[in-house]
């Protein structure tokens, strides 16, 4: 992440001059809302230097010299984080050259790595980032295997360094999905997983490397506790690892399974169905390293005692309420908040739901389940609750709640000033900061807004007025 | 051709002579043996509504904020149902009739009930199963013989949640788009029934629906047939239309003269239809250039599109929509999941309703439907943000009076005026708020939806004996 390329390129676009790197910026006056979970604070202060929050609350002192960006009358929180999406790697999903999200006919599967496929410039990125988003989970789909390979935690910023985390999970599918990839039965796809996780250990001992170490070497290697920025890319197997004719995954595949088998890299597993989310619960005890986050969970809320006592963090869509499949049948938009005050660890994210174009919603999707509050019979969210899962909730599951999603001390200073209560319909940015630098809000839309306000034409054609 | 007619001439004669021998039995009044009486015909409603009215009691709504749905807003207004409608709407000293069950509300709102006039709701229901894809004849792509209402089931958990997270009161099922001709719609009123025709609202007109641009395309490109283009989208049209032009003329004579019974064919009855200004087209079209091409043929043909739906380019083209008198129908922020739908943007409703054009807002889709009031919202400040300062209570003719008229039911619903269905919301909150949800909903003065009664919430076959049964969804 080059904070000096954002620079750079702001001032190649010409913008008003944003914060600059090394300069200390307070945001004043305006309603902060943290992120973590507690209600806003009105009147509140966010200081930022070198793309790092500083401070942010009520009595925080403004450090001499810093610029000042007055927020009175606004609304101030962290960037939103899509808790799941696809973001990044669509540009229209109708038109499959421009389609990333799945391979349908490639031989691989867990070894698919999103990363190299995000475009910063697609215009999913930049609309997002107009509608406040800053970071997004991005996850693979699935085709022809219940793996959907390696996700990526990524930027919005308006350059070319998109990556905030390559690699930073392996998707699966185990419901309906993960059934129908694994030849038809939910039975197939558990054999399959496990089948899968096996000729992944089978290689760790069998030891592979990357660039060129020796099985010794691997060995040591796979052994040290890597922190997670460092897990490696998809190693080739290394001399001497023998497997067996009785295999099922390319060598890619199985390797790139060897950190989720040891725990290195987070599994995200997709269940809906109640029963398919218990059999989630139970991998942890087969496979005792395993980081799991449940992806999903429309039917969390009946099975919410079991989910929390297991400790797994979830991402759910917020607003499910249909039957809409037969592993949904108990559908209902109480289950993120009755998993909550269950004490699961839940957070949103847009689970196959317009989940590469349409992030931006996910404030809508937050204030929906505040509005549930005053609904008789429902279970709803605190203000404060529904934004933390939509910032540092999700920034949390992933193992990344030291670095984003708030506005605490030391986390990377994304920050959105809004012209309102940022959860209410309509409501919208006015300033969009990626790791301390200012971003545009110019996106293809509102090109087209300024060249439409009215449909009459000039003394030119349309295609005359920019 | 002289020669032609001389021998057609005797063989009509023979005809004539042939039918009256048969019909010798039955008495004949004066002009009978002539052909200026009526013939017999088609019924144009042979699945008829059973919809009736549920019971409801005499109820007044006093301090409330109403918008009447035709741009009028009242504050710390009176509303009074009885008998099924709207019999009084006014300021504070609105009289109530005695005995009237009295709803205080006060911080709350009054608006006429949600209209959708896109849904599939029935056509492709909850759970989105194979076998429940009953919402595109896809077997060819000129279809005007398919009527919607016989893919309903009315079982749809899709309609109760619209009608309790939504506020929707009446709604039109259309047909899909694979086809440039889908099928014939149906409006329905948003109450559960154990049939389609309980569900049906009555006297509502049916519609046609159209498709252009990329779905018929696809569908039947992509097996080698025709229309693979958008040009052939167009000549099939086109020749379809004609097709109905010479049906409409032969079935009118007959009408007019009588004579030998043309037979039926039930695709070109309806578009008939369409062209005795019967039967609504409701056209999904995305690109203002195709949009531009539609409003050509259907001057071609005579015939006049009631709304454009789906109308993502609508902007482009406000315009031409004001002056051809058609409405455009759609979404808020829906943009970019295909080519056509790539130039989607934030302004588009409001850009519409600024040029003076019919705007509406609508779902096509199960959950959308849920969230109406807040597509409108979100537009609307989209509007505001671009300098278009368009009131709250002129917005909710988007999701009123206006696809009302678009439906042809503008005289019966839409807006809470004396008179008309009292199908109507009060919201727990200003009804463009995220934070707002309907409090209680009647359809024809029927209290169909309570949020703080149990009893007045509907659950489906479906989901009875389900997990998740009955519970707030």
């Amino acid at each position: 992440m080059t904070n000096l390329k954002r620079s750079a390129l702001l001032l190649a676009l010409g913008l008003a001059a944003g914060p600059a790197l090394a300069q200390t910026i307070a945001i004043t006056g305006g309603t902060v809302a943290l992120g973590d979970g507690s209600e806003p604070i009105q009147g509140g202060t966010v200081i930022v230097r070198d793309g790092r929050i500083v401070a942010a609350g009520r009595d925080v002192a403004i450090p001499p010299g810093a610029q000042q960006v007055d927020a009175a009358g606004r609304w101030v929180t962290p960037g939103i984080v899509a808790g799941f999406s696809r973001v990044g790697l669509v540009e229209v999903d109708a038109v499959a050259a421009t389609n990333d999200t799945s391979a349908g006919n490639s031989p691989f599967s867990a070894a698919i790595d999103v990363a190299p496929a995000i475009n910063p410039r697609a215009a999913a990125v930049a609309v997002s980032r107009a509608g406040g988003v800053t970071r997004a989970v991005v996850a693979p789909e699935t085709a022809r295997s219940i793996f959907a390979g390696q996700g990526a935690i990524i930027d919005l910023g308006a350059d070319m360094e998109p990556i905030t985390r390559a690699r930073a999970f392996q998707y699966v599918e185990l419901g309906e999905a993960g059934a129908d990839e694994a030849g038809g039965s939910r039975a197939s796809a558990h054999v399959l997983f496990r089948n899968a996780l096996r000729e992944a250990r089978d290689l760790g001992r069998t030891g592979i490397s990357g660039g060129g170490a020796t099985r010794r070497e691997a060995r040591a290697n796979d052994q040290r506790d890597l922190p997670l920025e460092e897990v490696p890319e998809n190693r080739l197997l290394g001399p001497g690892a023998q497997r067996s004719d009785d295999v099922l995954l390319t060598r890619f595949d199985a390797a790139a399974l060897v950190p989720v088998l040891q725990g290195r890299q987070m599994l995200l597993v997709h269940a809906e169905r109640a029963s398919d989310i218990l059999q989630v619960l139970a991998l942890k005890r087969e496979f005792p390293n395993l980081r799991l986050v449940l992806i999903g969970a429309t039917e969390g809320w009946t099975v919410a005692e079991r989910i929390r006592a297991s400790g797994i963090p979830v991402i759910a869509n917020a607003l499910n309420d249909l039957p809409a499949s037969f592993e949904q049948l108990a559908a209902t938009q109480s289950n993120v908040a009755r998993m909550r005050s269950a004490g699961v660890d839940v957070s949103l994210g847009l689970i196959n739901n317009e989940e590469s174009r349409q992030v931006r919603l996910s404030t809508q999707y937050a204030g929906n389940l505040v509005a549930l509050q005053k609904v008789p019979g429902a279970a709803g969210l605190s203000w404060g609750e529904a934004l933390r899962m939509i910032t540092s909730g999700p920034a949390e599951a992933l193992g990344l709640g030291g670095e984003l999603g708030s506005l605490k001390a030391g986390r990377r200073a994304d920050v959105v000033i809004w012209d309102g209560d940022p959860l209410e319909n309509g409501s919208a940015p006015v300033m969009v900061m990626i790791d301390g630098v200012q971003q545009p809000l110019q996106t293809h839309q509102t090109r087209l807004r300024d060249r439409y306000r009215t449909a009459t034409e000039g003394a030119l054609p349309k295609a005359y007025e920019r | 051709m002289v020669s032609s007619k001389s021998l057609i001439l005797p063989l009509l004669a023979v005809l004539a002579a042939c039918s009256t021998t048969t019909e010798s039995k039955t008495p004949k009044t004066a002009s009978a043996g002539e052909s200026r009486s009526k013939p017999a015909t088609y019924s144009r409603d042979p699945f008829p509504s059973t919809y009736k009215v549920y019971p409801g009691v005499p109820t007044a709504i006093t301090g409330a904020t109403i918008f009447d749905g035709e741009g009028g807003r009242i504050e710390n207004g009176t509303i009074v149902l009885a008998d099924g409608v709207v019999r009084a709407v006014g300021g504070a000293d609105t009289p109530i009739p005695d005995g009237a069950t009295r709803i205080d509300g006060r911080g709350k709102w009054v608006t006429p009930g949600v209209i959708d006039i896109h849904s599939h709701l029935g056509d492709y229901p909850s759970p989105s199963v194979e076998a429940h894809q009953d919402g595109n004849e896809v077997t060819g792509p000129v279809r005007p013989e398919v009527w919607a209402e016989h893919s309903v089931w009315p079982q749809d958990p899709g309609f109760t949640r619209a009608l309790t997270n939504g506020g929707v009161t009446s709604l039109q099922i259309l047909p899909g788009s694979a086809n440039l001709f889908g099928g014939r719609s149906v409006t329905l009123k948003n109450v559960p029934g154990r049939t389609m025709q309980q569900m049906k609202f009555p006297g509502a007109p049916y519609g046609l629906k159209m498709a252009c641009g990329e779905n018929p395309k696809r569908v039947y490109g992509s097996r080698n047939q025709m229309p693979a283009s958008r040009m052939a989208n167009v000549a099939m049209m086109r020749q379809t239309w004609a097709r109905a032009q010479e049906y409409k003329r032969r079935w009118d004579k007959y009408e007019k003269d009588g004579g030998e019974m043309p037979a039926r064919d039930l695709a070109m009855e309806t578009l008939r239809g369409v062209l005795d200004g019967e039967i609504l087209v409701h056209n999904h079209c995305y690109r203002a250039d195709e949009m531009a091409n539609i409003i050509d043929m259907s001057k071609e043909f005579g015939y006049k599109v009631s709304t454009f739906h789906h109308a993502v380019e609508a902007y482009k083209i406000a315009d031409l929509l004001k002056q051809n008198g058609i409405c455009a129908a759609l979404w808020a922020d829906w943009w970019g999941f295909k080519m056509e739908a790539y130039d989607g943007i934030n302004e588009n409703i409001p850009f519409v309703h600024n040029a003076g054009a019919c705007t509406i807002v609508h779902s096509d889709d199960p959950n959308g439907i849920q969230r109406l009031n807040q597509e409108a919202a979100k537009a609307l400040a989209f509007g505001r943000k671009a300098g278009i300062q368009i009131p709250d209570e002129v917005a909710w003719t988007w999701l009123s009076i206006n696809p009302a008229r678009a439906m042809g039911i503008a005289d019966k619903t839409g807006s809470l005026k004396p008179g008309k269905m009292a199908d109507v919301v009060l919201w727990n909150g200003h009804p463009f708020s995220v934070y707002t949800r309907p409090a209680e909903v009647w359809i024809d003065g029927a209290l169909m939806y309570d949020a703080a009664d149990p009893a007045r919430r509907p659950v489906t076959d479906f989901e009875l004996g389900q997990p998740g049964e009955g519970d707030v969804k």
